[in-house]
């Protein structure tokens, strides 16, 4: 498998404050990863470098086969970007954004109908319509379609589901799924760690730093302890009541229930007395595995006490 | 080239799709002709004159009679109080106040100087000097006459006197608005060029346009020639309409090659847009760039030359007026509209607004690859 995007120590301040700390990692070709963190970890400083158009302070970022400094010129031509803030004309209409964005990369719509023709497909009835006037999901899909209107080799989304409901979001990972036949390559960036199912692999970054890459299924069940996952008709309450019990190592809100694990392991009788304690009625409690977004979670957490130290 | 002229189509498109800024490009400019060059006048109008005679000999008549033979003061007030007279100019009723004391005709026919007492408003201080060199043109004929009358007061010899015909070239009835025309042209093309191509740019970054334009393989130059043609044409459209206005409403006379204007005018608006789109890359909100761009117009507009000659500013403001673009344009609209000259005659000129206008949009051209 050829590396289509090869970051080694890259480094980025700006001012005091550190954006991007020795990021080394790899994509391979083909593949869908997926860049998971917080807002302010530092993903879109990252894109921004490998689509050439911010420098790194240090370290080497190698794209499709060129450095993304010397060779900024070619690979603008090969990569396609779409930056999370909508950013296409909002007074040309969808047509002429796609047009324009086509021609700009000396291609024409027809040439490259058939590599969109199945986003495309769902805005086409609204083609006269005025960008600005397109509701989130639509936006979202004319702006994928216009990244990819020239054929790029590499395919790089900040946040394209942010702000976009969910069956959009849906509908969009499954478009992703889809170019893989087209040999792009693609990485996307999220806040939402229930997409990270949907990559290849996936990095974890905070703070600046990847916390870790690998596969969903690798990283999921490297989730070191035993997690129970609890409920009760007060949830809030329940959290407060948790966090508050000496045994606790972690409780998260999830869904309806909360995800707790305990620094003994298993539970024992004692935290049953503590509930009873507390006035907690009817709890459920059952041993469940981890879910990708609680060995996030613990990464996290690891990192934050190592940082506090 | 191709990717130059299909981003140039993309820039009309978008400026026409804008209804309000696609009426006001050339809406604006007829409005602002039609209001400032008849509203922009140095031209004297309204200036009285109060007298007070507290001498009311045949001397002091003679000399107010002169006063009044003449059509500079457009009314006149009498009165023997010098408080009322104090009271007429403070409330702007009257330009100047001419006190004739007692003992002014006696004084005078005893061959003693006679004495009196000339008070102008000098708020505006051109017609304060105009009010007072017409006043001292007729005391000097006044004078001259009793000189003449009194043949014995002076050892007898004849009076010489130079006679003065003078002509007003290139302007010759000291039409205002024939002045003016030619510097609201350049005002008007500046406006154009420099507020809407920088607000042009600044929103490209303030929507974030920009950031998917960077990424693409369109080469700097390109994007910012595609910036600056839109605009220079529509400048040149406004200049045509301008000069069409002048022509109908104003009657200017355009003695000099509309050709060589329509060249100066590009190169100026070269320089404009340039130096718009320069600050426009340490602008980040349209907000910021009006701000700065404001500040830069009236410093401009009004180092120009327009209102004031250049020659009676400070030195160092004369030489700060050699990178201001609109002072050359101003020069050369003036000397090509009404004095007809020809290319050879502000050959300077025009070198000097080619550099400024190169410089311009090099150092655009190099701030914008910074911040990308």
């Amino acid at each position: 498998m050829q590396t289509v995007i090869e970051s080694s120590g890259i480094c980025k301040k700006f001012g005091e404050t550190v954006a991007l700390d020795n990021i080394t990692f790899n994509v391979g070709e083909s593949e869908i990863f997926g860049l998971i963190g917080p807002d302010g970890a530092g993903k879109t400083t990252l894109f921004r470098i490998i689509t050439t158009i911010s420098l790194p302070d240090s370290g080497s970022m190698k794209v499709l086969g060129l450095d993304a400094i010397a060779g900024f010129r070619e690979l603008r031509r090969r990569i396609g970007y779409m930056p999370g803030r909508f950013s296409l004309y909002q007074d040309l209409s969808v047509e002429e954004n796609l047009e324009f964005y086509a021609t700009v990369f000396g291609t024409t719509v027809k040439e490259n109908y058939d590599l969109i023709s199945d986003i495309y497909s769902h805005i086409e009835p609204f083609k006269k319509r005025l960008a600005g006037k397109l509701s989130g999901g639509m936006k979202q899909k004319l702006a994928l379609s216009c990244a990819l209107i020239h054929k790029p080799d590499l395919l790089v989304l900040d946040e394209p589901t942010t702000g976009v409901d969910a069956v959009s979001r849906q509908e969009f990972w499954d478009m992703l799924r889809k170019l893989r036949q087209h040999n792009i390559t693609i990485i996307v960036s999220t806040p939402y760690m229930d997409e990270a199912m949907r990559c290849d692999r996936v990095g974890l970054i905070q703070g600046g730093r990847i916390l870790t890459v690998d596969n969903p299924e690798n990283i999921r069940t490297g989730f070191s302890a035993i997690l129970y996952r609890i409920r009760a008709a007060e949830k809030y309450r329940l959290l407060i009541a948790l966090r508050k019990y000496s045994g606790i190592s972690s409780a998260y809100p999830f869904g309806d229930s909360v995800h707790a694990t305990f620094r003994t392991g298993r539970i024992d009788e004692s935290f049953r007395e503590f509930l009873r304690s507390e006035g907690m009625e009817n709890v459920t409690i059952e041993e469940s595995p981890a879910d990708i977004e609680d060995r996030f979670l613990e990464l996290m957490a690891a990192v934050k006490t190592e940082q506090g130290k | 080239m191709r990717t130059i002229l299909y981003l140039i189509r993309k820039e009309f498109l978008q400026i026409f799709r804008n209804k309000f800024i696609g009426r006001a490009i050339f809406g604006v400019p007829i409005i602002q002709m039609l209001i400032l060059v008849p509203a922009v006048t140095f031209e004297m109008k309204n200036i009285s004159l109060c007298i007070v005679d507290k001498d009311m000999t045949p001397e002091s008549r003679g000399l107010i009679s002169r006063l009044d033979g003449s059509t500079f003061f457009h009314y006149r007030y009498t009165t023997f109080s010098e408080s009322q007279a104090r009271q007429l100019m403070n409330a702007n009723k009257c330009t100047l106040v001419l006190e004739i004391p007692r003992g002014f005709g006696k004084d005078t026919g005893n061959g003693i100087p006679g004495r009196i007492m000339a008070s102008i408003n000098a708020i505006n201080s051109s017609t304060a000097q105009l009010t007072w060199a017409y006043l001292n043109g007729v005391l000097r004929d006044y004078n001259a006459d009793i000189i003449r009358q009194n043949p014995g007061s002076l050892s007898g010899q004849p009076v010489p006197i130079i006679q003065v015909t003078n002509r007003y070239w290139y302007n010759e009835k000291l039409v205002y608005s024939h002045y003016m025309v030619p510097g609201i042209l350049g005002i008007l093309v500046t406006a154009i060029g420099f507020i809407l191509a920088g607000l042009n740019m600044v929103r490209e970054k303030e929507i974030g346009t920009i950031e998917q334009i960077n990424v693409t393989p369109v080469r700097k130059y390109q994007f910012i020639i595609s910036k600056m043609a839109p605009f220079l044409i529509i400048g040149l459209i406004d200049l045509a309409l301008g000069m069409v206005l002048g022509k109908l409403f104003f009657k200017v006379p355009f003695e000099g090659s509309v050709a060589l204007l329509f060249l100066c005018s590009t190169i100026f608006l070269i320089a404009i847009l340039g130096f718009a789109l320069f600050i426009s890359t340490f602008a980040g909100t349209q907000q910021q760039f009006m701000f700065i761009a404001f500040f830069c117009m009236i410093i401009f507009i009004l180092m120009s030359g327009i209102f004031t000659p250049l020659e009676s500013m400070p030195g160092w403001a004369q030489r700060v007026d050699l990178v201001n673009p609109v002072a050359y344009i101003m020069r050369i609209n003036r000397m090509v509209i009404l004095k007809g000259s020809t290319i050879s005659d502000i050959s300077r000129d025009i070198w000097s607004l080619v550099a400024i206008a190169v410089s311009f949009t090099f150092f655009a051209v190099k701030r914008y690859r910074k911040t990308a």
